[in-house]
């Protein structure tokens, strides 16, 4: 009897709680490009435990799956299949736009043939602008602004600088690179017609060990800024190389305040690493509750609260569950669209034609003044501009079908 | 003409890094017949080793000690394990070694974490060693540079001058021989493994700084390491370098090259437009294909002449 009941409980045990809300992340945690994904899942873990503290949604506890894709499409939808097995009701997702493209297609057929069993897809950091124009769909919802978006705002520094003449763009060979490039030729153009575009390189995602053969390129350019999107490994090591030979430039960076990024390029990037972000450490004059937090729980000084975009879309989620009454999907879904939200960093809102956050977007500069610095570098990032999310929007030609 | 200076420059130091790591994965080849997979890993743990080293006793202790640790543990791998698996097949070596290569990149993300670890140039070498119109070239090149060509050096005349060099080489077609005239040919095994190792090591404390020291950089490296010795011929020292050297070059120089196939056909007088169904493939510029060049050097090799440039084994 006793054996009976021992097996029983421990069945029990093991079961999946059935009160839970699952939030299957999906992300590299190995290989070239785990930092960033290692990074921001310790984010999910902070944010998703803050919902919990205050009793889940709509009084679910929410249980994060991660799940490793090594930036692989192909693994990710292996893994996609997985975790919509195992409960997942919302799939989240960031590192390369080639991913995000698998998943946002697989997750429209998923839903397509399963109704009543929809899942949702939160991007926050895939950013080519495909996925919230021609390729939207009602299921995806991006939290981080596009690349067409994050370029306006660094293009709009770039012509206000006079002394730029000479622009060479290296970005890594895929949808995302190709992305950064095209924004910026065309934005350039626009903006400073006068500008020459010297070099347009796309080097392999994650592969190149060594850059200083691009380095020698860029020099051999007469360059005097470099545009790139670069993120993880290969901004690092293009830095890394760039410090070596002494290449004195512009940087306008999407992700230069990445992981490990600041460190590498050191003292060189004072006054010349811009990069536009949601947020930095610096946004405010004194730390935000929440980075406070953040630094007491993950003590090592490589973890900082980088992504902030997460801490809008789990508190996007929170109000859209607790607006849509339950915590079905498509009713969260519908929820969320054209909801508006105050920030301490100002008011954002999820677009209802496109399903793009617009939340304010700083340009930001390395300095060695910063109140704040990253990682323990002594350099930190001081806002150049602040674009409110309203000015972050721009037209889309998506047509999304409704349930 | 500026670019091409430094191409050659950049060539040839990631040449030279390539040989550090390919002399001491062809010198246990030659030795035992087995293509060491956990070869790359070796080269890793001598990055972590020396950064770890560094940090209690000061880089230029460390340059040293991190290389004889990594020589320690390749004997221990050939005395503990390869030894055991040797009447077994070549076939059980190398699964042996690949396996390695897995534990070792688990254990190194054990004690080290998965992130990249900061390993900066030391203050004592990082510095400008020249500068050559405009650009500079850092000292830690310069001193990669030295380091590799006196390795070469090195195993040179240890191999054609000295009397275990001799051994070694006649162990290598006649270890019944060597043995019987009374020499212990297992202890020289692990003498070529340690040495084999230590070389790697020693490639590792340098290439950790040109490079990015995580989990992933044995993973990384390994295919072209294996490019190199089967290019420049299994089993020679001087075919590793020649095919280490080659491929640095030719690798960097393809980056500097902005030129398609479309603009060769333009040349000839063929003009394509978008309409051609294999415009996206004449499109890619050489720079764009410069990684892929080494394996398709690998596979001309191969069927042009499978023994490698100055290998001497049909194997």
């Amino acid at each position: 009897m006793h054996r009976v009941l021992a097996v029983a409980a421990l069945v029990l045990a093991t079961l999946p709680a059935f009160a839970d809300f699952k939030i299957a992340f999906i992300d590299p945690l190995s290989g070239g490009a785990a930092s960033a994904g290692l990074s921001a899942q310790k984010h999910m873990a902070f944010f998703t435990d803050q919902i919990n503290a205050h009793g889940g949604l709509n009084g679910e506890k929410i249980t994060v799956l991660s799940y490793d894709n090594k930036v692989s499409p192909q693994e990710s939808l292996i893994v996609l299949k997985k975790a919509i097995d195992e409960g997942a009701k919302i799939v989240v997702q960031g590192n390369g736009s080639s991913v995000a493209h698998a998943i946002t297609d697989a997750v429209l057929k998923h839903n397509e043939r399963n109704p009543g069993k929809e899942v949702l897809f939160f991007n926050y950091a895939a950013i080519d602008p495909a996925l919230t124009n021609e390729k939207c769909n009602f299921w995806h919802f991006r939290f981080d602004a596009d690349v067409d978006m994050k370029m306006q705002a660094l293009t709009d520094d770039i012509a206000k600088n006079k002394a730029i003449r000479k622009v060479y763009l290296i970005n890594q060979d895929y949808s995302f690179g190709k992305a950064v490039a095209a924004a910026a030729t065309k934005m350039l153009k626009e903006k400073r017609p006068d500008i020459q575009i010297v070099g347009d390189e796309l080097h392999p995602l994650q592969k190149v060990q060594d850059f200083s053969p691009y380095i020698a390129k860029i020099k051999a350019s007469g360059a005097d800024t470099v545009i790139t999107g670069n993120w993880s490994n290969d901004m690092l090591l293009l830095f890394k190389a760039g410090h070596d030979a002494g290449l004195n430039v512009n940087w306008y960076t999407y992700y230069g305040g990445g992981l490990g990024s600041v460190p590498a390029i050191g003292k060189d990037g004072v006054g010349h690493l811009k990069q536009a972000t949601e947020h930095h450490k610096n946004v405010m004059p004194t730390l935000l509750p929440e980075e406070e937090a953040f630094h007491k729980r993950f003590s090592d000084k490589a973890d900082e609260l980088y992504y902030w975009r997460l801490r809008n879309m789990f508190h996007l989620l929170e109000a859209a569950a607790k607006k849509a009454g339950s915590n079905d999907p498509v009713k969260i879904a519908k929820a969320l669209e054209g909801m508006k939200m105050d920030t301490p960093l100002g008011p954002m809102q999820m677009r209802a034609d496109n399903h793009q956050l617009l939340q304010p977007i700083f340009v930001s500069t390395l300095s060695d003044k910063a109140k704040y610095d990253v990682e323990g570098s002594g350099l930190g990032f001081v806002t150049d501009v602040k674009l409110d999310a309203d000015k972050t929007a721009l037209p889309t030609t998506c047509k999304m079908t409704r349930p | 003409m500026d670019i091409a200076i430094f191409s050659l420059l950049n060539g040839a130091v990631y040449g030279l890094m390539l040989f550090m790591l390919s002399s001491g994965l062809t010198l246990i080849f030659s030795m035992m017949g087995v293509l060491n997979f956990a070869h790359a890993s070796v080269f890793m743990l001598g990055a972590y080793f020396s950064w770890q080293l560094s940090r209690w006793m000061g880089f230029w202790p460390a340059l040293v000690a991190a290389p004889l640790l990594c020589g320690l543990a390749g004997a221990g791998i050939e005395r503990f394990g390869l030894r055991r698996l040797h009447r077994v097949g070549h076939v059980a070596e190398i699964l042996f070694t690949f396996g390695l290569s897995y534990v070792i990149a688990e254990l190194v993300i054990m004690a080290w974490g998965r992130n990249p670890i900061e390993n900066r140039v030391p203050g004592v070498i990082d510095f400008p060693a020249f500068t050559l119109m405009g650009t500079s070239y850092p000292f830690y090149k310069v001193l990669m540079t030295g380091i590799s060509v006196a390795m070469f050096a090195f195993l040179y005349a240890a191999f054609k001058r000295t009397r275990l060099g001799l051994i070694i080489q006649a162990a290598l077609t006649h270890p019944q021989t060597v043995s019987a005239l009374g020499h212990d040919v297992p202890r020289l095994f692990v003498l070529v493994f340690a040495i084999g190792s230590a070389l790697a090591g020693l490639a590792g404390v340098i290439g950790g700084f040109a490079l990015l020291t995580e989990p992933n950089m044995a993973a990384a490296l390994g295919p072209i390491v294996f490019v190199v010795v089967v290019v420049g011929g299994l089993g020679s020292i001087p075919g590793a370098f020649v095919g280490s050297m080659l491929i640095g070059i030719l690798q960097t120089f393809a980056v500097a090259i902005d030129y398609s196939l479309l603009d060769l056909f333009r040349v000839a007088g063929h003009a394509v437009d978008r309409s051609s169904p294999l415009y996206e493939v004449y499109a890619v510029k050489v720079a764009q294909a410069a990684p892929i060049l080494p394996y398709l050097l690998l596979v001309l090799v191969l069927i042009v002449r499978p023994r490698g440039l100055m290998g001497t084994r049909e194997t």
